[in-house]
């Protein structure tokens, strides 16, 4: 178990911020994310693309922003529990314990959803029958990639990860990749590298194609795929791989009796507060009147509810406003050394 | 000004006016329109506010730019008449316009 004064569900730019912010009032806390590294929407969604309205930054891209807010919270020695996502919480007494999908348990004074539009998960076949295959022979990303050898493995995409897999398994296994049109948008040379490989007949190409239907009982036998013009093709395989990227689904969150509005938490503005005490909730998952869904306004909300998880942390003590231009106290949590 | 119609999977049919400069997953997402996502508010990042343009407007349509048709291999079941509604910015030229909005964002 895990004991601390807070949990921020979340490791985007609000949830950092958060966390900096909590470490200056000498409030504890822990992170989860679920994606495998901090930085949300910034990092899986635009680590490359340019941002232009974080304050007094006039640019910069989503990696250098996360890389910044973590090299500011770095005298904190925050712990990161990342690749889990919580899966459930029950209030104990004046606590919360909570579980999250890899078994870590927390037991916190106060919980603070920043978790943007949910977490990232990734996005599925439409095709409803491929549902009972997966795991066993049909997956969304690879953990072991020593079951393919020698297997006949069907990839669908057109990103980097299809065609990193596809060039990869190429080597030990029979690859077909299948793609919904000719361009693609994974990088150039791996693109003329499986292009390569469909012409040496190391690997078979499918362009304008996309999933038909999967044939088998209880394991996959084939794939029916079918071309733009309407001609449906089947070919053999013992495995299939779809990699179409992540999507964001709320999750368990749904059932945790929070007021949820369009894909949102309700909060209030004076402490970004749910309707159930000591869970807050800030970024772009809250919504009040006014909202925008800006980072300088997660910024605004984590420093809010920070303090907000103050009373609930430290119920004997009382929480005084301080700047860290003077605060000796938050200097010195900074470890700030004069 | 222009008048687009949102068909939704429901079987109802939408017309809004939306303001010139507002874009057609805006006209969705202001007016309480099922089945448009936009995740990701409208930076062509997340494909969740995909949409089957009507044939007849596709050559109409200003052309995608970069990014467009590759967040569309993400989308959920794409076809050759699929946009993102976040990169169809309405104007007097769009008045009419019609979009079936898919059974799911993903």
């Amino acid at each position: 178990m895990n004991k601390t004064d807070v949990l921020i569900i979340g490791a985007g730019p609000t949830g950092l911020f958060c966390a900096h912010q909590l470490g200056i009032i000498g409030l504890n806390c822990e992170i989860v994310d679920n994606l495998d590294k901090a930085g949300g929407q910034c990092i899986e969604l635009y680590p490359d693309k340019p941002i232009y309205d974080i304050p007094a930054v006039p640019e910069c891209t989503g990696e250098e922003l996360t890389n910044n807010l973590l090299q500011q919270i770095k005298p904190f020695n925050i712990k990161f529990h990342l690749n889990e996502r919580v899966e459930e919480l029950k209030k104990n007494q004046n606590r919360w314990h909570v579980r999250t999908s890899g078994g870590v348990k927390f037991d916190v004074a106060a919980i603070i959803i920043a978790g943007g539009v949910g977490s990232f998960e990734p996005r599925k076949f439409p095709v409803k029958e491929c549902e009972k295959f997966e795991g066993n022979n049909l997956f969304y990303s690879i953990k072991d990639k020593s079951i393919f050898k020698d297997k006949t493995i069907s990839i669908f995409g057109g990103g980097d990860s299809a065609l990193d897999w596809a060039i990869e398994l190429s080597n030990t296994s029979k690859v077909n990749l299948i793609h919904r049109r000719d361009g693609f948008s994974g990088a150039e040379a791996s693109v003329q590298k499986v292009k390569e490989l469909n012409d040496q007949g190391k690997l078979n190409l499918f362009t304008k194609c996309q999933m038909h239907s999967v044939v088998g009982d209880k394991n996959i036998e084939s794939v029916k795929i079918k071309h733009d013009e309407g001609d449906i093709k089947e070919i053999k395989s013992d495995y299939v791989l779809g990699f179409f990227g992540l999507i964001m689904q709320l999750g368990p969150i749904l059932d945790w009796g929070l007021n949820i509005n369009k894909k949102t938490v309700e909060v209030n503005t004076e402490n970004f507060e749910t309707n159930i005490n000591s869970i807050f909730a800030i970024g772009d998952i809250c919504s009040y009147p006014g909202k925008l869904k800006l980072i300088l306004s997660g910024f605004h909300e984590g420093a809010l509810a920070a303090r907000g998880c103050f009373k609930y942390a430290k119920p004997d003590e009382k929480l005084r406003f301080e700047f860290t231009t003077t605060s000796k106290a938050a200097q010195e949590r900074l470890g700030i050394k004069k | 000004m222009a008048k687009i119609t949102y068909h939704t999977q429901d079987n109802k049919t939408h017309t809004i006016d939306v303001q010139n400069g507002l874009t057609v997953m805006e006209g969705a997402v202001q007016n309480d329109i099922p089945g448009i996502d936009a995740d990701c508010g409208g930076g062509m990042a997340c494909a969740t506010c995909h949409v089957y343009v009507k044939e007849e407007w596709l050559d109409k349509l200003p052309a995608k730019e970069d990014g467009e048709e590759d967040m569309l291999d993400m989308a959920f079941e794409p076809k050759n008449n699929s946009r993102l509604s976040c990169q169809l910015i309405v104007s007097d030229e769009l008045d009419g316009l019609e979009v079936n909005i898919p059974s799911k964002q993903g």
